[in-house]
């Protein structure tokens, strides 16, 4: 095992670099005059000039990727053109909200999605199974924001006045924020990763509910999140139901339950400990490849729930030119992707011997 | 005579074209109906938009009031008002009339950017596989950081580099599902070439081109068509999506995704707004998801049925 993982790691470097690489690329490959694209009408030659030499825009493309790669592993993403303040300050205020989004949307997926496959496997070509089957195929053909804008004219208006109403955009109700911790812990502005990581922490409620005890604010935000999470998390949710259905049918299938069966076993038994175990392999995959599909729809579902998190911040740093924050953010979504795929690698060989010897 | 007649006919009658055959078992799957009858008004709809369409899609109704609910005649509206199906957007243009003429870029979008993506991977993943080496090992490596981005993200940022604009947005979506292809059609052209039947066909002396195309790739048609039918509603999804953010089709242009993204203020006011055009993208990613699962169990029997 830590064979397989130290190979793995190993096969992470070009991959890495190659992402690096793009992202640099994005603020080079665009066409025209750098400046007069970023700063748009107020490039004058004199300001454009200070611009050049603050970016390094004036240096051989060579030096400029060194000059990038270094700075990378310094923690140095740049600044922003827009707010004139680091990149990284801003994803340590506006990556918790997304996190927490994807998180509770892949539990969304994964439970519900499992589930109805579990039921529609064990139905299998009764009418509990086709319905199932129709939602799978439904809900893998729904655009995401479309879902939300529905799923917010629901809980927010068709419910109001029921206790399931759900509040349709933001991330907090009025007048609620979550405590800083640098205040709470009484620390005098921090830098560097320290202030990132303080940063960061203060933004997710879930780890500064555990700090300060602030059950109200985590309530409220757990509540402003259960639409979006659903929102995203539907196309995985019928990706994974369809893909545990056939799963779970395949190994129904197969001798070794055959043998349980024979041997006395519970129907109940059987599909838990023995064909279940193996079905998930599969589905373990599965969830790794949706995250990719969890983040993209993170950033459409923010949009239309106006949460100031990393994809509303991303599409209007594009609208805006702001490429520090394009490239800082593309490179941090692709970093997390890559590693969950990593981490989901991982669990494979770990469920699956073969996979370790291959 | 009569005998030499029937051979023939007999013959035809047993051995029908391999696309013949295909269909016929597409159509014998649910969920490959399901697909070919949504398909098929679609594709009827777009030919035949301005005969159904009312209205010009773009054409500013100023007789009529802004975000009007459907009005339908049969549905109890009163006669002298006039009869608009889906009711009217923010500035006073019939959303049916938008919607109908929506189909024909969904359509044209999910199969430019498909026919794009599947040319330059198969190209990419047949020069790969031949090739080895070097060049193998780059152009592999080069998909695996292609695909080390969820693919909207990474269009999202060749948006960002080409600029916002439709044709822009249709050329970042066909560019990151090229590495699907390309791997797709490298394993193909890597299982195959050592066969003995491509080996007949080298020692009867026919070219490398001739190998690569007739012998060849052949083999990668059937998987490439499942794939590009299920990769034209991922692209259907993703450019409707790119629409919304502000990043691809520019107004006045009927495009459902734009359509959604104008719109989406108004869902507590006027959600019919919101809901057609969602309802229009959903029937078309769901007509080439249902064709695509049924090409796959009806074309393919190597992969699983369990699916079906």
């Amino acid at each position: 095992m830590p064979q397989f993982i130290a190979r793995r790691l190993f096969l992470l470097i070009p991959v890495m670099l190659g992402v690096v690489l793009v992202t640099f690329l994005i603020v080079r490959l665009i066409p025209g005059d750098p400046c007069v694209t970023m700063l748009g009408e107020r490039a004058t030659p004199a300001k454009c000039a200070v611009f050049l030499e603050r970016y390094g825009l004036n240096d051989d493309i060579f030096t400029q990727f060194w000059r990038y790669l270094g700075n990378l592993f310094t923690g140095d993403l740049g600044d922003s053109i827009r707010f004139t303040r680091p990149v990284t300050t801003l994803i340590a205020e506006r990556l918790p909200l997304t996190m927490e989004l994807t998180l509770l949307a892949m539990f969304f997926s994964t439970t519900v999605g499992v589930l109805l496959g579990v039921v529609s496997a064990l139905k299998r070509n009764t009418i509990i199974d086709t319905i199932t089957m129709i939602i799978a195929n439904i809900g893998v053909s729904m655009p995401v924001f479309w879902l939300g804008l529905l799923l917010a004219y629901f809980f927010a208006l068709t419910l109001k006045g029921t206790p399931f109403v759900l509040p349709p955009s933001g991330r907090f109700s009025a007048g609620l924020s979550p405590i800083n911790l640098a205040e709470f812990w009484g620390l005098e502005a921090p830098t560097g990763l320290k202030g990132f990581l303080v940063e960061f922490m203060s933004n997710t409620v879930f780890i500064n509910v555990i700090i300060t005890g602030d059950w109200k604010l985590f309530w409220d935000a757990l509540r402003h999140l259960i639409l979006p999470a659903v929102a995203v998390g539907t196309i995985p949710m019928s990706i994974i139901a369809r893909m545990t259905r056939s799963s779970l049918l395949e190994v129904v299938g197969l001798d070794y339950i055959r043998a349980a069966r024979a041997k006395g076993m519970t129907e109940r038994r059987v599909i838990s400990k023995h064909a279940m175990r193996n079905a998930l392999i599969p589905i373990v995959t599965i969830i790794g490849i949706e995250t990719g599909s969890l983040l993209s729809g993170a950033v459409l579902t923010e949009t239309v729930f106006n949460l100031p998190g990393f994809g509303t911040s991303l599409v209007s740093a594009i609208l805006a030119r702001d490429y520090p924050v394009v490239q800082g953010f593309t490179l941090i979504i692709a970093i997390i992707f890559v590693l969950v795929n990593l981490i989901v690698d991982i669990s494979y060989a770990y469920l699956d011997p073969r996979i370790r010897l291959e | 005579m009569k005998t030499t007649n029937e051979l023939p006919q007999a013959a035809k009658a047993r051995r029908r074209s391999p696309a013949g055959e295909a269909l016929r078992h597409l159509l014998r799957h649910s969920s490959g109906r399901a697909g070919i009858i949504i398909l098929t008004l679609l594709v009827l709809i777009a030919i035949f938009a301005p005969f159904i369409a009312p209205y010009n899609p773009t054409q500013i109704l100023k007789d009529q009031k802004r975000r009007d609910p459907p009005c339908v005649h049969l549905l109890g509206c009163p006669k002298e008002e006039q009869q608009h199906l889906f009711g009217m957007d923010s500035n006073s243009r019939d959303l049916f009339s938008r919607v109908i003429f929506g189909s024909r870029l969904s359509l044209q979008v999910g199969v430019a950017t498909m026919a794009f993506a599947i040319l330059i991977g198969t190209l990419i993943g047949a020069i790969s596989a031949y090739a080895g080496g070097w060049l193998d090992n780059f152009l592999m490596r080069t998909m695996d950081v292609l695909m080390a981005f969820p693919s909207l993200l990474l269009a999202i940022a060749i948006v960002s580099i080409l600029g916002t604009g439709l044709i822009n947005a249709l050329l970042a979506i066909g560019i990151v599902s090229i590495p699907r292809f390309a791997r797709l059609v490298r394993s193909t052209v890597l299982t195959v070439k050592d066969l003995e039947f491509v080996q007949a066909s080298r020692a009867m002396g026919a070219s490398g081109m001739h190998i690569l195309f007739k012998r060849i790739l052949p083999n990668a048609i059937t998987p490439l068509i499942v794939q590009g039918t299920l990769g034209i509603a991922t692209a259907i999804l993703d450019a409707a999506a790119l629409s919304f953010l502000g990043l691809g089709a520019e107004p006045p242009r009927p495009e459902w995704g734009l359509m959604l993204g104008e719109e989406k203020n108004s869902i507590f006011s006027a959600p019919h707004l919101v809901i057609f055009p969602g309802i229009a993208i959903m029937l078309t990613v769901l007509g080439f998801n249902l064709l695509g699962d049924g090409l796959r169990d009806t074309l393919d029997p190597r992969l699983t049925r369990a699916g079906k």
